[in-house]
């Protein structure tokens, strides 16, 4: 019973595609003036003229679930306009109006064809309405999965973004950590630390954290993890830049870490130089001889 | 039956593990390894494990208990060459191996083990001077 109903769609969109498909062209514009130049009419066009053979060949094929096989290719190319949609910036409402602006011209058609008929007409209308707001709630979804897809990449940009390695002296590696440490930060951190470690061949690494806001029993934990790994690829590790208070709550918290800590990364670099059997010194030119020697020192 | 190879580098002995370790390999390698520190007065073992993909707590507890038995021998153990992955698994585990050194390479390692002995030496002579 339901082939029948359905026949009688695809007979409608078979018989006045070209109809539907300016109607609907015509639609999209008056919705979409607002953002012109964003998308060209010509891709536009191609997008519906491919989307209406696509629903066609579904219709024709009979199945009544839009979940099913036959409505793959119209999802497929439904989800692929919805993401580029989201991509280029469009809104929600902006992306579900392509299928939604189809309805009318779809109404319009089967005035034409069975206006006298009110029975088969208000069915029709019916089975319009289910299928184009099936088709509308998924748009919506992919591209709410889009956007979350970039929010995603985002994150994960911004958790290497900001933590770089950075080499200070042949075998003395720095890692200044910005922002709270996680679980998920600290495995990139990790990662990041030994792969530098194994690159340069260092020897120490300074953990700077003065950019860490708060140090908690987790955060202490992750930095021992970090350490404890660095010490197992044979670097050991100096922690600089706890600030006072971050110091009295560790103390407040028990916190210990047991290792070598300095307040500033100038000291910590100045104990890694020592390590290393290295020292800095002021160059003692002819010039600065005669009222500058005192520098020197 | 198959050993793992045991090479003498001047004081150290060098140990280099690329195949899978199962027990019999262990208990072998841990017989062959204090023998050969008793007979050449090795004063470091060196155990190399670049080419260790995976490590489980199996081999954990080997280094420890390899560590635990030079000690005895009075000589340090260096494990080297160990693969970032590696470490952050072990870490992962609550392995940490305190009763041992680490070293980057070989080289490191080596170098690790002569300063030890030299310091050693000094202070043998200290008295002397």
């Amino acid at each position: 019973m339901a082939r029948g109903k359905l026949n009688v769609l695809a007979q409608l969109v078979g018989q006045q595609e070209s109809v539907i498909l300016s109607e609907w062209l015509d639609q999209l514009r008056n919705a979409t003036s607002a953002q012109a130049g964003r998308i060209q009419q010509a891709e536009l066009q191609t997008q519906c003229r491919n989307f209406l053979d696509l629903l066609r060949q579904a219709l024709t094929a009979g199945e009544a679930d839009v979940t099913g096989a036959a409505y793959a290719p119209v999802l497929d190319l439904l989800g692929s306009v919805s993401r580029s949609r989201a991509l280029q910036g469009f809104t929600p409402a902006e992306t579900a109006t392509f299928v939604f602006s189809l309805k009318e011209p779809l109404f319009e058609a089967a005035n034409r064809a069975l206006g006298k008929d009110a029975v088969a007409y208000a069915q029709t209308i019916r089975e319009i309405t289910t299928l184009i707001d099936e088709l509308g709630m998924h748009t919506v979804n992919v591209y709410q999965k889009s956007r979350e897809e970039i929010i995603v990449r985002q994150q994960r940009e911004i958790s290497e973004l900001s933590t770089p390695v950075v080499k200070l002296w042949d075998g003395i590696l720095a890692l200044p950590v910005i922002g709270t440490l996680d679980s998920e930060r600290t495995q990139v951190v990790m990662e990041n630390l030994l792969q530098t470690i194994v690159d340069h061949g260092a020897e120490i690494a300074i953990i700077d954290i003065t950019g860490v806001p708060t140090v908690d029993t987790l955060t202490a934990q992750h930095l021992l993890k970090t350490i404890a790994a660095a010490r197992l690829m044979g670097a050991d590790c100096i922690i600089s830049g706890i600030r006072p208070q971050i110091a009295q709550t560790m103390v407040h918290l028990g916190v210990e870490l047991n290792v070598i800590s300095k307040a500033t990364l100038a000291d910590a670099f100045a104990v890694a130089l020592r390590r290393l059997n290295r020292a800095v010194f002021a160059i003692k030119t002819p010039a600065a001889h005669g009222n500058g020697s005192h520098a020197a020192g | 039956m198959e050993r793992i190879p045991i090479l003498k580098l001047g004081d150290a002995l060098l140990v280099t593990i690329q195949v899978d370790m199962h027990d019999r390999l262990v208990t072998n390698l841990q017989e062959d390894l204090t023998e050969k520190i008793v007979a050449h007065n090795a004063r470091g073992v060196l155990i190399d494990i670049s080419a260790l993909e995976i490590v489980d707590s199996f081999i954990g507890r080997m280094l420890d208990n390899i560590a635990a038995v030079s000690r005895i021998l009075d000589a340090r153990t260096v494990v080297v060459g160990m693969r970032p992955a590696v470490a952050i698994t072990l870490v992962e585990l609550g392995l940490t191996l305190a009763g041992v050194q680490t070293a980057l390479n070989v080289e490191r390692g080596m170098e690790l083990i002569r300063r030890d002995s030299e310091q050693l030496l000094i202070a043998d002579d200290a008295p002397a001077v």
